[in-house]
């Protein structure tokens, strides 16, 4: 009986999710989108930002990228490389290269390019800057032995290391140019991906158009793309509702999502999933009473995160109860367990009087005051701000909101100006190495806003990241979890971030994931009549 | 005449060189550079200390302020206005589609504010102390009352309520498409004509309140309002002077303020350039928009002495 | 405008026996109702503003998810915002933070600038061109630019945005005073003052000071109106004061526009009390004017 009920509800989440395979993908048409940032630069290798990804990076192709229908934004996927080996003692990585690649230049694209990139990114030369460099510190070398192989050796062993390939901003740049001029990729774009680059417009949009000699024989379906450059949300909502755009790839509020489908009922199709983006609470330990865990637990204790992800979830881009793990993931701690966690017990009237207990065991008076630092952008630092300086106000603590504009707000941070602070994270894979580090020692993690030093949780950090086994790695996290957000209090989480892509229903083969920075090659999509 | 305008024209390098320097310092204050909003609060788990020092050397952040300030100025020195530090591309590129965005939605709103001002000012006064008078001015005062912003957002949604109807999405020159031009920029241009013609209003009412006060009108006070104005034709000209004057100075402040505006009605001019360039902290960019706008304005203003003393030779210039 | 008090000293030696200040108040009254609308809407907004403890229905910061988003009734009479708290309890609030902004901003502004003007009127030669020049500066000098980078520097908070709003305000104020100051330097009670050994500081204050007071009157309460609206376009740009601060501008913002459709009341209220509020500033101001100077013409 289980299994036949759980055999359903996978064949129905298949139908859901891939309600393109039925039919026959149409060439032709160009897809509008309004992108809400520009792109600063056009190296990925350098930039940090989705204004880069939603409007570059169909011009180009990664090593290996995530596959374009997985839903949970997490399975390797073949992109120039073909397929890939790991060696017994997991320290060599091989990977077979697709043969007859093209660059928009007409050149062919060998394993030289792909060393010549992956050296930018890892190896930098003096006076070139590489975002991710960090990432990939276990890296000693970078080879390739013949034009169809790449080999990547690391120092130790590291479970994330495929991971760390499916980055979509490691574009491969062609070896030649690079050898030229280091920067040349900053002001121009040439790369191998499915569409070419044909105009940019400044303060307005990018234009690309298909590539004729594409190496995925068949594909890009569409003729081309035009990324608009719209900054305000309620234009770019007005934009699909108008019909004029198809979609916009970062994610809508759930009251555009509303307006959309009752303006245009079943011309819209509504794809939404847990964001790999969350906002925390940085509780600074070096000011008082905040060095007092008692205190820092009455925070989260404060939080009634339930009723909060039913209302919040109306009126802003917040929805999942969450601890360290996206809700959902394979690593994430399932709903019944993470109520056990203080500040996620159900009973909220009982936390409340346990918040208030602690902060007179403390010795914190009733109304006392402290300052919420937040970061002015409006969705969703604003709601969260309000509930929280709310909630807070429920345990008899009277908090003031300093909102800095968002270009000083993290030189704030860096000085531990802050009693309290928002914090954010934002991955582009769900990877508890990548998203657990934020919450190691200050000595480890220099972003380590609540200035903390915790060996008993940096140790717990190193093991999950050798753990032989998934479940072993899960009751590592587990622990790992209960020190940081409940023992401790060190950080508190807000609620996990829900994108919400209502797009055009003439829109197929486009798969929402996790984060807005994957699946955006566009090689997929196409547009029916 | 010749001289008066050399002297006008020279006296503006102090007063651009002191706006440069006030830029300047400004920006320097303001905490956060450039690099830090490159690189900081993306939420990545990495943050390189290395990597901004290395992005800090390329941009000459590291150099010392003298430096930095004799260098821009060497630039202008040569009309060379530098790149962008947020985007690596000529200043002039980035600002070149948002000028003329900017300049025309300034146009056209003045023009608005113009023909607007004009009638309900002279319509005002020949009314004085009568219900037209005080519609009139409530009209107006009520256009300067009413956060453009706010009535900006109420146009947008009752035209997609009633009519269905979505703005184009990007800005196209007059000269490629002036409907799709035309559809964009008139709602935000009646927005804010409507606001600025009030301090028309106001200030053609009052000179035209004068102008009605002199004796040959007042003995024509039992004929009709057509007899009145064309009795007053030749006064006129002399009573919209200082209206043109008002407008025109709007119209300066026009071509950099229009923030709030341009936001609601998702125009990439200017206003928003400024925004998004202090939130970069693009110094080079913002210097260079200031100072832009300021010899704009600075020259709108000399430009509108000149027409003054022109028009109405009663003026001399010392 | 019969024999305004010249100096300061006669304006507070003034005899204000009730009945002339009544024959007064009906005489503006008929002589410029628009200018007593104002008044009137003035008084009505400070009046919200001092009684908002005691008149206000709700709380205005507790949050109250079940009434979220509720349309106006007899319990929320202009209906409640995305938190569940009351538009008309917060619009009532907001009224202080518009006041205070509002007359912060302007006072502040009108002082700086006239003490500016007037001595710069007063000491003439090269002070009165260095501080021309310098005025210039700050007149070509982008206003909102000037506003974002006080924000940018000294953080967000009602005082602060006093500052940013004020700082604009100056240089105006400074450049009709000293003109109006010049006619006053040439008269004989200034020499006469200056004869007699009076510091500059003396003269400036008790001799010049009060007989600019009419365009100071004026610019200061032109310079009310406009207060409160930019105060409502710094906070609605998210530059002003800060949630969960009741604050017209502040309400404007994301969640109102966000459900301007299902939820218009949260967006229209809001505007309608700035708008009013500017609007009696402005109506008053205009009347204020045309009573004390029919010739001023200057901005």
């Amino acid at each position: 009986m289980n299994r036949v009920v759980r055999f359903l509800a996978v064949a129905a989440s298949a139908l859901l999710a891939f309600p393109t395979l039925a039919q026959t993908p149409r060439y032709g048409g160009e897809l509008v989108f309004p992108v809400p940032s520009e792109p600063p630069s056009y190296d990925g290798h350098r930039e940090e930002t989705f204004g880069l990804i939603h409007p570059i990076a169909p011009f180009y192709n990664t090593l290996l990228r995530v596959d374009p229908f997985d839903k949970t934004g997490t399975k390797p996927y073949p992109s120039l490389a073909e397929s890939w080996t790991v060696s017994a003692d997991a320290k060599t990585y091989t990977f077979k290269l697709r043969q007859g690649v093209k660059f928009h230049d007409g050149s062919v694209m060998t394993s030289r390019d792909v060393k010549a990139s992956y050296d930018k990114i890892i190896f930098p030369p003096p006076g070139v800057g590489s975002t991710r460099k960090g990432q990939y510190s276990d890296v000693a070398a970078v080879e390739a032995p013949d034009a169809s192989t790449v080999v990547f050796r690391l120092k130790n062993r590291s479970g994330s290391f495929i991971a760390s390939l499916l980055s979509p901003y490691n574009f491969i740049y062609k070896a030649d140019i690079l050898a030229k001029d280091m920067h040349w990729y900053e002001t121009h774009i040439m790369g191998t991906g499915p569409f070419t680059f044909v105009e940019h417009v400044k303060g307005s949009h990018v234009v690309g158009k298909k590539f004729a000699d594409y190496w995925d024989k068949g594909k890009p379906y569409l003729d081309g793309f035009r990324a608009v450059f719209m900054r305000d949300s309620a234009a770019q909502v007005a934009a699909v509702r108008g019909e004029r755009a198809q979609i916009q790839f970062r994610g809508f509020t759930p009251a555009a999502r509303d307006d959309l489908i009752k303006a245009l009922g079943n011309k819209i199709t509504v794809q939404e999933s847990p964001w790999d983006c969350i906002l925390m609470v940085a509780i600074n330990h070096q000011k008082k009473p905040f060095d007092d865990p008692r205190v820092r637990r009455a925070l989260s204790l404060a939080l009634d995160r339930y009723e909060g992800s039913k209302a919040l979830s109306r009126i802003a881009i917040v929805k999942e109860v969450a601890g360290v793990q996206v809700p959902g993931t394979p690593f994430a701690t399932p709903p019944d367990e993470l109520a056990k966690l203080a500040g996620y017990w159900p009973d909220i009237e009982k936390s409340r009087a346990e918040a208030r207990r602690l902060l007179k065991e403390a010795g914190v008076p009733e109304g006392f005051s402290f300052t919420f630092m937040n970061r002015g952008i409006p969705m969703p630092y604003e709601p969260l701000g309000v509930w929280m300086i709310d909630q807070w106000r429920k345990i008899g603590l009277n908090v003031t909101q300093r909102v800095i504009e968002p270009a000083a707000y993290y030189a704030a941070l860096r000085k531990g100006e802050h009693e309290v602070g928002m914090d954010f994270q934002c991955g582009y894979i769900v990877e508890p190495d990548l998203d657990m580090y934020k919450f190691l020692s200050s000595s480890r993690n220099p972003a380590n806003y609540g200035y903390y030093e915790d060996p008993v949780l940096d140790a717990l950090y190193d093991k999950q990241g050798q753990a032989s086994s998934v479940e072993e790695r899960k009751q590592i996290i587990r622990q790992f979890e209960k020190r940081v957000l409940d023992e401790q209090a060190h950080y508190l989480m807000t609620l996990q971030w829900h994108r919400t892509i209502p797009h055009s229903s003439r829109l197929h083969g486009w798969t929402i994931t996790p984060s807005h920075y994957l699946n955006n090659t566009l090689d997929t999509v196409w547009l029916s009549q | 005449m010749a001289r008066y305008i050399l002297k006008r024209l020279l006296a503006m390098i102090p007063t651009l060189l002191g706006v440069a320097v006030l830029i300047f310092v400004l920006l320097r204050v303001v905490p956060g550079d450039v690099v830090e909003a490159r690189y900081l609060g993306q939420g990545s788990q990495y943050v390189s200390q290395d990597l901004m020092n290395i992005e800090r050397k390329k941009l000459g952040l590291d150099l010392p302020l003298w430096k930095q300030f004799t260098g821009w100025m060497g630039g202008l020195a040569r009309l060379d206005f530098g790149v962008s530090m947020w985007t690596g591309s000529p200043i002039t590129e980035e600002i070149k589609l948002r000028f003329v965005l900017s300049l025309q939605l300034a146009l056209m709103a003045s023009t608005i504010a113009t023909l607007l001002a004009i009638p309900l000012g002279i319509l005002a006064a020949f009314k004085q102390d009568t219900w037209v008078d005080y519609a009139v001015r409530v009209f107006s005062i009520a256009g300067l009352a009413t956060p453009s912003f706010w009535l900006g957002s109420l146009m947008i949604l009752a035209m997609l309520i009633v009519f269905k109807w979505v703005p184009p999405m990007v800005f196209t020159p007059l000269w490629v498409n002036p409907w799709e031009n035309l559809a964009l920029l008139i709602w935000p241009a009646l927005a804010v004509g409507y606001r600025y013609c009030a301090v028309g209003t106001r200030m053609m009412r009052s000179t035209m309140l004068e102008v009605l006060r002199e004796d040959y009108i007042r003995t024509a006070r039992a004929k009709g309002l057509w007899m009145k104005l064309i009795l007053t034709r030749h006064a006129l000209k002399n009573a919209i002077l200082p209206v043109l004057t008002v407008i025109s100075t709007e119209f300066a402040f026009l071509l950099g303020g229009l923030v709030v505006t341009e936001q609601v009605f998702n125009l990439n001019g200017l206003g928003m350039l400024f925004v998004e360039g202090i939130s970069h902290r693009d110094y080079t960019l913002i210097q260079a928009l200031v100072l832009l706008v300021a010899t704009f304005f600075l020259t709108v203003n000399f430009v509108v002495d000149i027409a003054y003393g022109w028009i109405d030779p009663r003026i001399r210039y010392r | 405008m019969a024999a305004a008090p010249q100096t300061l000293e006669e304006l507070s030696r003034a005899p204000a026996p009730r009945a002339r200040w009544r024959g007064a108040i009906a005489n503006f009254v008929r002589q410029r109702p628009l200018g007593a609308v104002g008044a009137g809407i003035i008084l009505l907004t400070a009046a919200l503003a001092l009684t908002a403890g005691w008149i206000a229905p709700y709380d205005p910061l507790a949050n109250d998810f079940g009434a979220m988003l509720s349309a106006p009734s007899a319990a929320h009479w202009l209906g409640t915002d995305a938190f569940g708290r009351d538009v008309l309890t917060r619009i009532i609030y907001g009224s202080r933070t518009a006041l205070t902004v509002g007359l912060g901003a302007s006072f502040i502004g009108a002082t700086l600038g006239s003490l500016i003007g007037v001595a710069s009127a007063y000491f003439g030669g090269r002070v009165d061109m260095l501080v021309q020049r310098v005025m210039d500066v700050f007149f070509a000098f982008p206003v909102i630019i000037l506003a974002l980078a006080v924000v940018a520097i000294l953080g967000t908070g009602a005082g602060n945005v006093i500052l940013a709003i004020a700082t604009p305000m100056v240089p105006r104020c400074a450049r009709v005073v000293r003109s109006s100051a010049l006619t006053v330097r040439e008269m004989p009670y200034v020499d006469a003052a200056r004869a007699s050994g009076f510091g500059h500081g003396r003269i400036i204050l008790r001799h010049m000071l009060p007989n600019v007071m009419a365009p100071i009157l004026i610019m200061g309460t032109a310079f009310l109106g406009e207060a409160i609206l930019l105060e409502a376009s710094l906070s609605f740009l998210g530059l002003g004061v800060q949630e969960p601060i009741a604050a017209w501008g502040l309400m404007l913002r994301g969640a109102a526009v966000e459900f301007a459709e299902t939820a218009p009341w949260m967006a229209i209220f809001p505007g309608l009390a700035i708008s009013l509020a500017v609007f009696g500033f402005n109506l008053f101001g205009d009347s204020l004017r045309d009573a004390l100077d029919p010739r001023l013409r200057t901005q």
